[in-house]
């Protein structure tokens, strides 16, 4: 029996969906299909829409058709005024967040694709102009559009792949977890993101991590020192495995050369400073690698300040490697 | 007379509405709604002026380097930083991948498959459609080789911008004084080895011949031409299909098209030139900026006190959700009080591309020449890529450093892969105080302005005619699926 999903879009961009086009893959339908995976509709892959779609949506609520994976993609607009008319959908005249409180109901399992979906994201910056909020999530407060204790029809909470955009091997894989019902409520952290990647961090194989051993940190963009002290790097607190699971074949941000704005977490959007700097108290970033008490984090620093290479120096404050690593003899010593 | 409201259309970026007036089977009148709002103009102010460029890509998914580009240029004009020539050849490679992946994936995943619906059934042509470009997910038919084929190599392209922006969607790395990623001449070769693997697609699938043939096409006896020696490709397959299904007449755009200008020279100018087209008059015009105004009488928003539209620099986004004779979350972009086109076809005509002037010329800005004019930017802009990644000079600079002004106001121009895309932003003590956006398909699926006129889609829809058999299961006329797709619409962008 295959896993029959839905994939539905509101307040976001859809860029989580053209992220989940870019999967590693020779055959995508083929990857789904042997994967027990079987898309009822998708916005950008079905031939279906308009009344074809809504039939479909009316048989999924009338329980004529097993409903077993509901994706929502962007965030959920809940105003003007509670009415959620910041978003109808099209040919319906119904608020988007009607039908997903209603598909929610029916669905065996409810996944917030995007950190839109999962907290609402980047809509909610500001002043939050369309009173958007996440499936089961308001930033980091528990609610949002479902409310606490929703639970989807097979026993767990929203499950939140959670990044913006989202990595398509997150995506992939967690559907794939599900579809051989092998995905229980131990596989998600305290904010129901998939554990396979929030159990890491960006921090980890960062190409930037010698760099960051020695403090030696970029200055400018283009440098190739650690983002953290001054460029507003949050890898060291970012759950997620941009590093090791890299993006679209061969990046990260890190790699691009720009600091990780943490965009699996809630808040990400509005981080209180700007972007690109790392905010400072007396010249220590507030912002610490997660499980680091200060006092070390300043003695160690000052530490291997003093013991930086030269060539990691140099190379820190560059575009690209001035200084090489030393050739040594080879033969054993 | 009978109303019709059509939507949701899928295979289009974002949610859209369409309703329609009938008569007699054919469409009287047509009004466009993009239903979904965000706020992205307000959400911006207040901020610090550089965390635009973490902000504005996500706009869009589909064409969010574009969004960053312009973010980008309109703090470059504020801060009156220069970029280097390596920083430019980066910033034009990333746009151009993302330009390009736009047309691939328009072709095979949005647009193709409308020639795989019932109504076609029983055309001679309808099994070889479907064995190319059946729809991916929700058909029960095993078909669509050439759409897979076209998302796998879509996926591998993207590895461009991986490495030069290091991810997609949403790179942090184009920047106003350049890029924050420099690429050494190992990397360079890679690159282009990836270009090169897109070049063979397109050349074995697309195109059939070379990218140059296809790219220098002069005339539609040329064109005719190349379709006998490339029978078998994906675009001759398209030719025959707009023949039989006679896309050359549907769907007729305004006849004036915008374009902002694409992939900047240091030097000064545009790859592909700024300006307008004028249709009927077969003549270019100069494009002045201060022309551009946003009305805003027939959507749901606060109008200027004077009620006039009013240009970006001073525009206004107050959500008035009960406005009386609204219909849409869209603004109505205009140039001079009219209506223009903008998109691919806009760029070749502006550019003076023979081809797309010629089928212009013969048939009106239609669906056809929209399609067309997108498969030969196609072959148009990949050898451009291949020369700014030999240009690359290993080991000079890829950014400038300079910082943001306390005051000042900028103008970002750019094209998206479905046209032109502008930012205007004030900065007012170091924060930003002013935001607005005006994205391709606002252009082209704009609403009614104060004086009544129809958006472009909207005046492209009259007189499509409607299937009888399937009018009354809710309109679903391949007709109107093929004018709508064929500006490649994307709503997300249109809003924001
Ligand atoms: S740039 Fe960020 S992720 Fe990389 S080593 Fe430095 S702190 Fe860690
Ligand atoms: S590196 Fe950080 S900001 Fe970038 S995608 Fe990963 S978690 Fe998001």
């Amino acid at each position: 029996m295959a896993l029959n999903v839905l994939w539905l879009q509101s307040g976001g961009c859809g860029g989580c969906s053209m992220s989940l086009l870019c999967a590693d893959t020779t055959d995508f339908p083929a990857l789904l299909r042997s994967n027990g995976i079987r898309l009822l509709w998708h916005p950008a892959l079905s031939l279906a829409g308009e009344q074809d779609l809504i039939q479909l949506l009316e048989r999924c609520l009338a329980g004529q058709l097993q409903l077993d994976a509901l994706c929502i993609e962007g965030a959920l607009l809940r105003g003007p005024q509670g009415t959620g008319r910041f978003h109808r959908l099209a040919g319906t005249g119904v608020a988007m967040t009607d039908w997903v409180r209603r598909l929610a109901g029916v669905a065996a399992h409810v996944v917030a694709v995007g950190s839109c979906a999962a907290w609402g994201g980047i809509t909610t910056a500001g002043r939050n102009p369309t009173d958007a909020c996440g499936l089961q999530y308001e930033d980091d407060q528990p609610g949002g559009l479902l409310g606490t204790d929703f639970r989807a029809g097979a026993g767990l909470p929203v499950i939140n792949i959670a990044g913006c955009p989202t990595h398509p091997g997150w995506v992939l894989d967690t559907l794939m977890m599900l579809a051989a019902h092998q995905l229980t409520e131990e596989d998600l952290d305290p904010l129901g993101r998939p554990r396979f990647y929030a159990d890491q961090l960006v921090h980890h194989a960062c190409t930037r991590n010698e760099y960051y051993e020695y403090k030696a940190s970029a200055a400018k963009p283009t440098d190739l020192g650690c983002l953290m002290e001054n460029m507003g790097c949050k890898g060291t607190q970012a759950h997620a495995d941009c590093n090791t699971r890299l993006w679209n074949g061969d990046g990260s941000c890190l790699r691009g050369g720009f600091a990780c704005i943490n965009c699996t977490a809630p808040g990400f959007q509005s981080p209180g400073h700007p972007f690109h700097i790392t905010p400072k108290l007396a010249g220590i970033p507030i912002g610490l690698p997660v499980d680091m008490p200060k006092a070390w984090f300043v003695a160690l620093a000052s530490l291997s300040k003093s013991a930086t290479p030269r060539r990691v120096k140099v190379n820190s404050h560059s575009d690209h490697v001035v200084l090489p690593p030393v050739a040594r003899k080879t033969r054993l010593r | 007379m009978s109303r019709l409201i059509l939507g949701p259309f899928n295979r289009v970026e974002g949610d859209l509405e369409v309703q329609l007036e009938v008569t007699d089977g054919r469409v009287t009148e047509a009004r466009v709604n993009a239903p979904m709002f965000r706020g992205f103009e307000l959400i911006l102010n207040g901020r610090d002026p550089m965390d635009a460029l973490s902000i504005a890509p996500r706009i869009c998914g589909i064409c969010s380097v574009s969004q960053s580009v312009a973010a980008a240029k309109a703090l470059a004009d504020a801060s009156g930083v220069v970029v280097p020539p390596n920083g430019m050849h980066a910033i034009n490679l990333m746009l151009a991948c993302e330009n390009f992946a736009d047309h691939l994936t328009h072709f095979y995943l949005f647009f193709m498959p409308d020639f795989t619906r019932a109504v076609y059934a029983a055309r001679p042509w309808f099994r070889e459609a479907e064995r190319r470009f059946a729809a991916l997910a929700g058909s029960t038919s095993n078909g669509g080789l050439r759409s897979r084929a076209a998302l796998a190599a879509r996926a591998r392209w993207f590895e461009l911008i991986g490495t030069l922006g290091g991810k997609w969607p949403h790179t942090g790395a184009v920047l106003p004084g350049g890029t924050s990623r420099a690429i050494e001449t190992t990397e360079r070769i890679r690159l282009l080895a990836r270009v090169r693997e897109m070049r063979a697609f397109l050349e074995q699938t697309l195109f059939g011949t070379a990218l140059e043939e296809v790219a220098t096409l002069d005339s539609l006896a040329a064109l005719q031409r190349w379709r006998a020696r490339a029978a078998g490709s994906d675009m001759a397959l398209f030719l025959d299909l707009a023949e039989a299904t006679q896309l050359t007449n549907l769907g007729p755009g305004p006849g004036r098209y915008l374009s902002y200008g694409a992939y900047a020279r240091f030097e000064g100018g545009h790859a592909l030139a700024r300006g307008v087209w004028d249709a009927a008059l077969q003549q270019g015009l100069p494009l002045d900026p201060t022309q551009i105004s946003e009305d805003a009488r027939h959507a749901w928003y606060a109008e200027s006190t004077s009620a006039q539209a009013l240009h970006p620099m001073a525009g206004l986004t107050q959500p008035e959700p009960d406005k009386p004779g609204a219909y849409s979350w869209n603004k109505a972009p205009r140039l001079g009080s009219q209506v223009v086109e903008t998109g691919a076809i806009a760029r070749q005509l502006v550019d003076g591309q023979p081809l797309i002037r010629a089928a212009v010329l013969a048939h009106g800005g239609t669906v056809y020449t929209r399609v067309l004019a997108r498969l030969l930017e196609m072959a148009r802009i990949l050898p451009l890529m291949e020369q700014w990644l030999l240009a690359l000079q290993p080991h000079a600079p890829f950014h400038a450093v300079q910082a943001q002004p306390e005051q000042a106001q900028g103008i970002g121009l750019t094209e998206a892969a479905r046209g032109a895309l502008g930012h205007w932003l004030r900065i007012e003590n170091g924060r930003i105080a002013h935001y607005q956006i005006v994205a391709p398909t606002s252009w082209n699926f704009s609403p009614r302005d104060a004086a009544g006129t129809p958006g472009a889609l909207e005046a492209a829809l009259v007189g499509a005619r409607l299937d009888n058999a399937i009018e009354g299961a809710g309109g679903q006329s391949v007709a109107v699926q093929h004018i709508v797709r064929s500006f490649d619409p994307c709503m997300v962008c249109t809003v924001h």
